[in-house]
C-alpha cells in the first residue's frame, strides 16, 4: 500500500462523486491508508441487566456506558497500523445517539485523528440496519483498513464485520489473535474450535478483533487534552429499517441457592448420589 | 413450497456435530413451517461430510465441491452459496453458530439483503413468522425477535438441540460452484490444531476454572490435575479474567463476559469470587461447584454446592477423590 502514489488517491476522491470531492484538502491527498475503526457505546460489563418499562430494551438507568471492549482491541491495532504504516489516518466511526460522543472521545483521546458520529437519534437497529447504514457511509470514503471489535457486548450478534465487509466487497478476517501487516495484504491467526487458523487476506479488508491481539493503550492526559480539539464530525444517518423486531426482552431464571458443604467427601458425595454427574 | 436450507460444515473432512444439531433444527422449523430440509455443504473432500450428512434427518443434501474451495474462505464460501441459495427459494437459512458460523452467515445475511438472529437458543413459528431467542449482555437477558424481512435466517447455540446421526437417507447431490481460486481474497492458509490432550472449552462436559485465589500461576497445576482426574477429552481448564489479564492464563480459556461462555454439565469454579462478569459466562451450567474461602464471595449465590474453604487443601483432596470414582 505504501509505494501507491499520492495522484491515485487524488483519483480515486475525484470518482466518489461530486459531494466529497468538491472540496478535498491537500491534507487527505497524501495519505496513503485510511484506516477506519467501527465502534459501539455498550452497558459496562460489570452492569447489572434490569429491564426496561416496554419489556423490550434495557433500562439504562445506573448502568455505565463505556466503549465496547473489543474495540478497544480494535482501535488500538489501528493505531499499531498507523504507527507502521507512517503517513495515515484513523478515523473512528460509530453509528448512535449524540451520547455517543463520550465515546469516539475516547477514541481520539487513544490516538484516533477523527471521529464520525453517524447519529441516528437513538433509534432501534439491529445488525441488518446497522451495518447497511455504516457501509453508505463507508462507500463514499476511501477506507481501505477497516477494524472492528470481533462483537459488541451488549447484542453478542458478531454480525457487523462480516455483514461490512460483504457490502462493501471486500473480504474479512474475524476474530484475530495476531495480525501482521504487509504492503497490500495481511497475515491472521484466529481461534477456531480446538485450533488456530492461519488466514492469508488481501487488502482492503474488514479485520475483527479478539481479546489477546493486543494491550489498548490508555489515553494519557494529553491525548485527553488533544482529543478535544480533534475533528468530530456528526451526520444524520439514513432511514433504514431493521429486519428484525424485538418481541421481549428478559431475565433468565435466577438460579436456587445451593448448599454448602463441609467436606470434600461429602461433595463427592453429593455429586455422585444427589447430581448425578460423577 | 419454499424450503429450510442448512448450511453444514466439514472439518478435515468429517462433518461437525453442531451441524447435525442445525439439521435438526431444520426439521422442528419444516414440521411448522413446511418445506424442505436442505443441507449444504462446501469443500473439496466431502465423501464422509456427505454420507453424514444424508443420515442427519435432512431431505436433500447438496455438496459444493472444489479445489478452490478445499480451505475456508468467507468470501469464496459465501460466493459459492450465495450463488447455490438463489434457486432454492430458502424461507429459512439455519447454521450453527461456530467459528465458521459467525464468518459465514452475516456475509450471506448481508448477501441476501435480510436479517439474522445469532447465537440463538430457541427458534419460533408463530403467525406465519419466523423468529428467535437469544441470550444477550452474555446470557444476563434474553431477547425474543421475529423476523419482518425474509429468509429468516439464524445461526444455533451449539448443545441446544439433539443431532441425529441415524435418520434416513437423503438424496445426495454434487455442484461445481462457479468459484476459482483467483477469486479469493482471504484464504485459511493452514489450521494448527491444538495440542490433542486440550479439550475445547465449550464442548466440554466438565470445566475446572481458577482464579486469583490461587495466588500464582505455577499453583494452576492443582487446576489441570483436578480437570485431568476425570480422564482425557472430559474436563476443560478455565480462567477468570483477573488471572487472564494478569498473564496466567492464556485469553482463550477466559469464561465470562469478554471471555467464552460455557455451560458444561459440571462447572466448577476454583478460588474464583464471581464478579457478575464471570457469571454470565457460566451461570447456565448444569450444576456449579465452588470453591472458595470467602463464605460471603457471590459465587456461592449461583453455586449448586459449595466449600468454604482453602483451595490448596480442598483441589489435592478432591482430585484424589475424583480420580478414585471415576
Amino acid at each position: 500500500m505504501i509505494e501507491i502514489p499520492a495522484f491515485l488517491h487524488w483519483f480515486a476522491l475525484l470518482a466518489q462523486g461530486p459531494g466529497r470531492a468538491a472540496a478535498p484538502t491537500l491534507q487527505l491527498v497524501i495519505k496513503v491508508m485510511d484506516i477506519v475503526v467501527c465502534v459501539k457505546r455498550v452497558a459496562a460489563t460489570d452492569s447489572q441487566i434490569k429491564i426496561a418499562a416496554d419489556g423490550k430494551s434495557l433500562d439504562p438507568a445506573g448502568i455505565e456506558f463505556v466503549l465496547n471492549p473489543y474495540d478497544e482491541i480494535a482501535v488500538e491495532a489501528a493505531l499499531a497500523a498507523k504507527e507502521q504504516f507512517g503517513d495515515s489516518t484513523v478515523t473512528v466511526v460509530t453509528l448512535g445517539s449524540a451520547d455517543a460522543q463520550k465515546e469516539l472521545r475516547t477514541c481520539l483521546a487513544m490516538g484516533a485523528d477523527k471521529a464520525v458520529l453517524i447519529n441516528d437519534g437513538g433509534r432501534s437497529q439491529d445488525a441488518f440496519s446497522t451495518a447497511e447504514t455504516v457501509a453508505d457511509y463507508l462507500k463514499g470514503t476511501a477506507a481501505s483498513l477497516i477494524f472492528c471489535g470481533k462483537q459488541a457486548v451488549d447484542g453478542d450478534e458478531s454480525q457487523f464485520p462480516p455483514r461490512l465487509a460483504e457490502l462493501l466487497g471486500m473480504p474479512c478476517v474475524t476474530e484475530i489473535t495476531s495480525l501482521t501487516l504487509e504492503d497490500g495484504s495481511l497475515v491472521a491467526e484466529r481461534d477456531i474450535e480446538g485450533a488456530r487458523e492461519v488466514v492469508n487476506c488481501s487488502l482492503p479488508a474488514v479485520i475483527s478483533t479478539n481479546k489477546g491481539l493486543n494491550e489498548p493503550r490508555y489515553a494519557n492526559l494529553k491525548g485527553i487534552m488533544a482529543a478535544k480539539k480533534k475533528p468530530l464530525e456528526e451526520i444524520e444517518a439514513a432511514a433504514i429499517d431493521p429486519a428484525t423486531s424485538i418481541e421481549s426482552l428478559s431475565l433468565p431464571p435466577a438460579r436456587s441457592e445451593g448448599k454448602i458443604v463441609e467436606t470434600v467427601d461429602q461433595l463427592v458425595d453429593a455429586l455422585k448420589n444427589e447430581a448425578k454427574v460423577l | 413450497m419454499s424450503n429450510i436450507i442448512v448450511i453444514a460444515e466439514a472439518r478435515s473432512g468429517s462433518l461437525k456435530k453442531t451441524s447435525l444439531e442445525a439439521v435438526t433444527a431444520g426439521k422442528e422449523l419444516a414440521a411448522k413451517a413446511g418445506g424442505q430440509v436442505i443441507a449444504i455443504i462446501v469443500g473439496n473432500d466431502l465423501s464422509a461430510a456427505k454420507e453424514a450428512l444424508a443420515a442427519s434427518g435432512a431431505d436433500k443434501v447438496i455438496a459444493l465441491q472444489s479445489e478452490a474451495l478445499a480451505q475456508y474462505s468467507g468470501d469464496g464460501y459465501s460466493a459459492a452459496i450465495s450463488g447455490e441459495l438463489a434457486s432454492l427459494d430458502p424461507a429459512c437459512v439455519l447454521m450453527a453458530h461456530s467459528a465458521m458460523g459467525r464468518d459465514l452467515a452475516p456475509r450471506l445475511a448481508a448477501n441476501l439483503k435480510t436479517g439474522l438472529i445469532s447465537d440463538v437458543t430457541a427458534l419460533h413459528y408463530d403467525d406465519s413468522k419466523f423468529g428467535a431467542t437469544k441470550p444477550v449482555f452474555a446470557g444476563k437477558a434474553y431477547r425474543k425477535s421475529y423476523f419482518e424481512k425474509s429468509p429468516f435466517m439464524a445461526t444455533l447455540r451449539p448443545n441446544n438441540w439433539a443431532g441425529q446421526s441415524d435418520a434416513g437417507s437423503a438424496e445426495v447431490s454434487d455442484a461445481s460452484p462457479s468459484v476459482s481460486a483467483a477469486d479469493l481474497k482471504a484464504i485459511v492458509q493452514e489450521v494448527v490444531a491444538a495440542a490433542s490432550d486440550r479439550t475445547p472449552l465449550q464442548e466440554a462436559r466438565v470445566v475446572v476454572s481458577g482464579g486469583r485465589g490461587l495466588k500464582e500461576s505455577e499453583h494452576f497445576k492443582l487446576i489441570e490435575d483436578l480437570a485431568a482426574a476425570f480422564g482425557p477429552g472430559v474436563a476443560a481448564v478455565g480462567a477468570s479474567r483477573a488471572v487472564v489479564d494478569a498473564g496466567w492464563r492464556p485469553h482463550r480459556e477466559q469464561v465470562g463476559q469478554t471471555g467464552k461462555v460455557v455451560a458444561p454439565t459440571l462447572y466448577f469454579a476454583c478460588g474464583i469470587s464471581g464478579a457478575i462478569q464471570h457469571l454470565a459466562g457460566m451461570s447456565t451450567s448444569q450444576f456449579i461447584v465452588a470453591i472458595n474461602k470467602d463464605a460471603n464471595a457471590p459465587i456461592f449465590k449461583v453455586a449448586n454446592y459449595g466449600i468454604v474453604g482453602d483451595v490448596f487443601e480442598v483441589l489435592p483432596a478432591l482430585t484424589a477423590a475424583v480420580k478414585a470414582t471415576v
